[in-house]
C-alpha cells in the first residue's frame, strides 16, 4: 500500500497546490469550477481505463452512469434528504448494478456490438432523464444539491470541495491501481489480448468482463457524485452521447493504460475549450479530431509515447537472449525418466465432433495413463487439433465422454477443464502479445489465487502474498526451463522463445496433465533439439503429457506411447517404433499401392 | 385498418432507409472488417449536398440526386484515405480504426455545422403533391418514393456485385484480400471502391428522407445507430437480411411512436435489439462468429 502512495504523492501533492496558484479574482474563481469538474471528469473517465485499457470493452455509455450516479445522488440527497455520504453511496451502487445488468446481457456479444448496445443505452438513458418528471425534474433538472460535511465541519466552499473531490479522486486511482497490479488486474488484461489463451487459464472470460463493466459504471457513478455535488445543479443534457464521447477521449488523449495518463487527459480534454477559445464553435470538432489523431499517431495516448520513449532508452542497455544450443546445455540432464504406471488418468469414449456435415472426431476411444508422453500423430486433416480442443472445453463434443481422474468433464467449460488439471498450449502459439513473459506466466497462475474483488480492494495481506508467490512461482518456472528474458514483452520475443513461455504458463499452476499442439512446430534444429529437453525435464517433474507433433525424429525422442487418428479415428497405437510400422499407419500417410521397390 | 396500413407504409419507407444505410455498414464491415461509425453523418452529408446543389445552385431534382451521391460516395473514398488506410496494416487495428471513426464522425459533424450553420434546411419533396390515395389510404408521396429508390438501388447493387467483374473483384477482395493481391486485384482500390459504395447508399438514404425531417448536422446519428441496429439484426453483409432488419426497425419506430409513446420513439429500436440480442446473440442469419484456434 505504500509503494503506490509514494510513487502518486508528487503528483498529488501538485494537484492539492493547484487552488492556491491561480490568480485572484473572478477569473481564479471560474479555474476552480473547472478544476472541481476536471476531478469529477477524472473519476468517470479512470472507469473507462479499466474498461478499454485494461478489459478492451469498448464502451460509449460511460455518461450514462456519470448520469445515473449523479441523479440518484441528487434525487435521494434533496428529494428524500438522505445524507450526503450514505446518498453517495447508493448512488455509486446503482450504477454499479446498471453496469452489471448491462454488462450480463450484452457481453456476449463481439465488441462492436457491445458498442452499439451501449449507446443505445445511451440513448435511453438521456431520454428517461429528460422525460420522467416526477423522478429527475425533466428538462428543467435538479438544482439545490447538497455539498458534503466531515465530522462536524461543512466542506461548502468551492476550495473545500476541490480537496474533497481531490481526496475521492485518489482513492478511485489507488482502486484501479490496485486492481491493475493484482491478479485479477492480470485476468483482465489476458482478456483483453487473447479471450480463448485467457479462458485455457481458467479465467472466467464473462464474470471478468461484467467484473470490469461493473467497476467501470461505479467509478462513472462516482464521478457523477462529484459532478452533481460540484456544480450544486444537473440537467438532462449534460449526460449525452457527446460527453460519453469526451470520457473516451480523455482516456485516449492521455494514454488508456495509464491513471496518470488519464486523470491528464481529463484536465487536457477539460481546459481544452479555455484554451481554444479563439476557435469559438470549433471546439467539439477538436475533440473528434484529437480522437482520430491521436488513435492515429499516439496509439498509447500522451503519457504512453513518453514511456514508450524512456522504456525505449533503457531496453537499449538490456542484454541479449541466450542462444538456443546454451538453453538445452543448461537444462539438459541425465536423471532418469519416469515410467509410465498402468494408472488410467485420462479416457476418452467413441468421442464425436462435427462441423456441418463434416465428422472430424468420429468414435475415438482413448486412454492416457499417468507418467505417459503420449503423442497423437496422424496426416493433416484427420481430427487431431479437434480432439485437443473438444477436451480443454473450447469445442463441445457431439457424443461420446471424457473422463479425467474419475470425473467426467466432457463439455465443461475452458476454465473448469484448467481447474480439474489438464492445461494446454495452441497449434499458433496464444500468449498476450503486449504482457511480458513475466506477466504471461503469472496469468498462468491465475488458478491458484483466492482473492476475489472485494478483498483485492481493501488490499487484503493475502491479496499481496499471492500475488509475490505468483512472481515468484512464475520466475521459477522461467528459471527452470532456462529463460530469463522476464521483462520482455512477448512479441518482441523469438519464435522458440515464445514456445517455452507459451510452456511455461501452461506448467506454472502444476496440472496434472499437459497438451500440446505441435510444440515443435516451426522450430529449426537447435530449437527442436532444446525443446527436447524441456520436456524431459517437465516429464521428470511428473507431468502427464499428451501431444500432437508432425516432427517424427522428435515424436521418436519423447514419446512414450503413441496414437494414430486418419478420418477422425484411431487406426493403430502402441510405442512409437511399432505404430510407424503398422501397415494401416502407412496406407494412411502414403496411400494404398505404394510399391516397396 | 387504414391507419395501421398508413403506418406501415411510413415504417417500410423508414425501413428501407435503415436498410440501405445497413447494407453499406455491412459492406464494409464484411469487406475490410471496419465497423464505421461515420457512416450516418454521410446520410447528412448526401443531404447537404443536395440543400446546396437543388436550392443552392437551381439544378433540376433528378441531377441533384445524381451529384450529391456520386458526392458522397467521393468523400467516402477521401475517409477512408485519411482514417482506414493508414491503420490497415497495423495488427490488432480493428478496436483502433473503430474509435478512429467516432472521433472522425464528431469531426464531420462539427465541420458541417460550421459550414451550413445551426439553422435546419428543408428539402422540397421530389412529388409535390401533399398527398395521394391510394384505395382508401392517403399516402405521402415521398414514402413511395423511398420504397421505390431502396428496391431499384438495391437491384442495381446486386447486379454490380454478382453480374460484373469489378464486382467479382470486390468480392474476392472480401473473402480473401492477400489471394486477391495475389492474382492481381488492386486490393487498396477495393477498399476505396467499397467504402465509396457504402457511402454514396448513406448519402442517397440522407437525401431521400431530408424531406420528412430537416436537414441539420445531426440527423444522421439516430438514423446511422437505428441501421445499425438493422444491421445487426439482419446480420452483417446480407442484403435481404439487411433489407429486413431496416424493415423491421421501421416498423417497430412506427407503431411504437404511435401506440405507446411518441416522446420515447427513439427507445424503441435499441429496446427491441437489446431484448433480440438476448435471444439471439448472432443475429437472424447469423455472422460467421468462427475462431480459428
Amino acid at each position: 500500500m505504500i509503494k503506490p502512495i509514494l510513487k502518486f504523492l508528487p503528483f498529488l501533492i501538485v494537484l492539492a497546490l493547484l487552488p492556491l496558484m491561480l490568480p485572484a479574482g473572478r477569473l481564479g474563481a471560474y479555474y476552480l469550477t473547472l478544476l472541481i469538474l476536471t476531478a469529477s471528469y477524472a473519476v468517470a473517465a479512470l472507469g473507462l481505463t479499466v474498461l478499454l485499457g485494461y478489459s478492451g470493452q469498448i464502451s460509449l455509455a460511460q455518461a450514462a452512469f456519470f448520469g445515473i450516479g449523479a441523479y440518484t445522488f441528487a434525487i435521494l440527497g434533496v428529494h428524500d434528504g438522505v445524507p450526503f455520504w450514505l446518498a453517495a453511496i447508493a448512488a455509486v451502487a446503482v450504477a454499479a448494478v446498471f453496469g452489471l445488468v448491462l454488462g450480463m446481457i450484452s457481453l456476449r456479444l463481439a465488441s462492436h456490438y457491445l458498442a452499439l448496445v451501449t449507446i443505445g443505452f445511451q440513448i435511453i438513458t438521456q431520454l428517461v432523464l429528460a422525460n420522467w418528471h416526477a423522478l429527475t425534474g425533466g428538462p428543467d433538472g435538479i438544482s439545490n444539491i447538497p455539498r458534503p460535511s466531515l465530522f462536524g465541519f461543512a466542506l461548502q466552499t468551492d476550495e473545500q470541495f476541490y480537496w474533497v473531490s481531490l481526496a475521492v479522486l485518489a482513492l478511485a486511482a489507488y482502486v484501479v491501481y490496485r486492481l491493475r497490479n493484482s491478479r485479477l488486474g492480470g485476468a483482465l488484461l489476458a482478456l483483453r489480448e487473447d479471450e480463448i489463451a485467457a479462458a485455457a487459464y481458467g479465467i472466467s472470460v464473462f464474470r471478468t468482463k461484467v467484473m470490469a463493466f461493473s467497476i467501470a459504471a461505479a467509478l462513472g457513478g462516482l464521478g457523477g457524485v462529484l459532478y452533481a455535488s460540484g456544480s450544486l445543479y444537473i440537467s438532462p443534457d449534460v449526460f449525452s452521447f457527446y460527453q460519453s464521447v469526451s470520457f473516451f477521449a480523455m482516456v485516449l488523449v492521455g494514454g488508456r493504460e495509464s491513471i496518470v495518463g488519464t486523470i491528464l487527459g481529463s484536465g487536457l480534454v477539460t481546459f481544452l475549450p479555455e484554451v481554444l477559445r479563439f476557435l469559438q464553435s470549433y471546439t467539439v470538432a477538436v475533440y473528434g479530431l484529437l480522437i482520430v489523431v491521436v488513435v492515429l499517431f499516439l496509439p498509447n495516448g500522451l503519457y504512453g509515447a513518453l514511456a514508450d520513449g524512456v522504456g525505449f532508452l533503457r531496453s537499449r542497455r538490456t542484454a541479449g537472449a541466450a542462444p538456443a544450443e546454451q538453453l538445452a546445455a543448461t537444462i539438459a540432464t541425465t536423471a532418469p525418466r519416469p515410467v509410465a504406471t498402468s494408472e488410467t488418468l485420462l479416457e476418452i469414449k467413441d468421442l464425436t465432433k462435427r462441423f456441418g456435415g463434416v465428422t472430424a472426431v468420429n468414435g475415438l476411444n482413448l486412454t492416457v495413463c499417468k507418467g505417459d508422453v503420449a503423442v497423437l500423430i496422424g496426416p493433416n486433416g484427420s481430427g487431431k487439433t479437434t480432439v485437443l480442443n473438444v477436451l480443454s472445453g473450447i469445442y463441445a463434443a457431439n457424443g461420446g465422454g471424457i473422463v479425467f481422474r474419475g470425473g467426467t468433464i466432457t463439455n465443461a467449460s475452458p476454465n473448469q477443464v484448467h481447474a480439474a488439471g489438464i492445461s494446454r498450449t495452441f497449434q499458433n502459439i496464444r500468449l498476450f502479445p503486449e504482457l511480458t513473459a513475466l506477466e504471461n506466466v503469472v496469468v498462468g497462475y491465475f488458478s491458484k489465487g483466492t482473492v476475489g474483488l472485494a478483498g483485492t480492494l481493501l488490499s487484503v495481506p493475502r491479496g499481496y502474498r499471492e500475488e509475490r508467490e505468483a512472481v515468484a512461482k512464475a520466475r521459477e518456472t522461467l528459471g527452470a526451463l532456462g529463460f530469463s528474458r522476464f521483462d520482455v514483452r512477448a512479441k518482441h520475443l523469438p519464435y522458440g522463445q515464445q514456445r517455452i513461455v507459451e510452456i511455461a504458463r501452461a506448467i506454472v499452476a502444476g496440472p496434472t496433465l499437459l497438451l500440446l499442439d505441435e510444440p515443435a512446430a516451426g522450430m529449426n534444429h537447435e530449437e527442436t533439439a532444446a525443446l527436447s529437453s524441456i520436456l524431459y525435464r517437465i516429464h521428470e517433474l511428473g507431468l502427464t503429457m499428451l501431444l500432437i507433433e508432425h516432427d517424427m525424429s522428435f515424436v521418436a525422442s519423447v514419446a512414450t506411447r503413441a496414437y494414430v487418428m486418419d478420418f477422425g479415428q484411431k487406426i493403430s497405437e502402441g510405442s512409437v517404433q511399432s505404430v510407424l510400422a503398422d501397415p494401416a499407419v502407412i496406407k494412411a500417410y502414403l496411400g494404398d499401392d505404394v510399391e516397396y521397390a | 385498418m387504414a391507419e395501421i396500413i398508413q403506418l406501415a407504409i411510413t415504417g417500410v419507407a423508414l425501413g428501407s432507409i435503415y436498410a440501405l444505410i445497413a447494407f453499406g455498414f455491412g459492406l464494409i464491415y464484411t469487406s475490410v472488417n471496419v465497423v464505421n461509425f461515420a457512416q450516418g453523418d454521410f446520410a447528412m452529408i448526401g443531404a447537404y449536398f443536395m440543400v446546396s446543389l437543388e436550392l443552392g445552385a437551381r439544378l433540376p431534382w433528378w441531377l441533384a440526386l445524381i451529384l450529391a451521391v456520386l458526392l458522397a460516395g467521393a468523400c467516402g473514398a477521401l475517409f477512408q484515405l485519411l482514417i482506414y488506410q493508414p491503420m490497415r496494416r497495423r495488427p490488432r487495428n480493428f478496436l483502433p480504426v473503430m474509435i478512429a471513426t467516432v472521433g472522425a464522425s464528431v469531426f464531420i459533424e462539427q465541420i458541417f455545422l460550421v459550414i451550413y450553420g445551426p439553422v435546419p434546411f428543408q428539402l422540397p419533396s421530389i412529388f409535390k403533391a401533399q398527398t395521394i390515395r391510394l384505395g382508401g389510404v392517403s399516402v405521402y408521396p415521398q414514402y413511395l418514393v423511398i420504397i421505390g429508390a431502396t428496391a431499384a438501388m438495391m437491384a442495381l447493387l446486386r447486379w454490380f456485385i454478382e453480374g460484373t467483374k469489378l464486382g467479382k473483384q470486390l468480392q474476392a477482395t472480401a473473402q480473401d484480400a492477400d489471394a486477391a493481391r495475389l492474382m492481381g486485384i488492386r486490393v487498396a482500390r477495393m477498399a476505396a471502391l467499397t467504402f465509396a459504395i457504402s457511402t454514396a447508399l448513406a448519402g442517397l438514404a440522407g437525401l431521400l428522407i431530408a424531406p420528412l425531417y430537416t436537414v441539420t448536422s445531426t440527423m444522421g446519428t439516430s438514423i446511422a445507430l437505428k441501421a445499425f441496429a438493422a444491421a445487426i439484426i439482419g446480420g452483417f453483409g446480407s442484403m435481404t437480411g439487411a433489407i429486413l432488419g431496416g424493415i423491421s426497425i421501421g416498423l417497430i419506430e412506427t407503431f411504437g411512436a404511435t401506440y405507446i409513446s411518441g416522446t420515447y420513439r427513439d427507445a424503441f429500436p435499441f429496446l427491441f435489439l437489446i431484448i433480440f440480442l438476448i435471444i439471439k446473440p448472432v443475429g437472424l442469419f447469423g455472422e460467421k462468429v468462427s475462431q480459428k484456434v
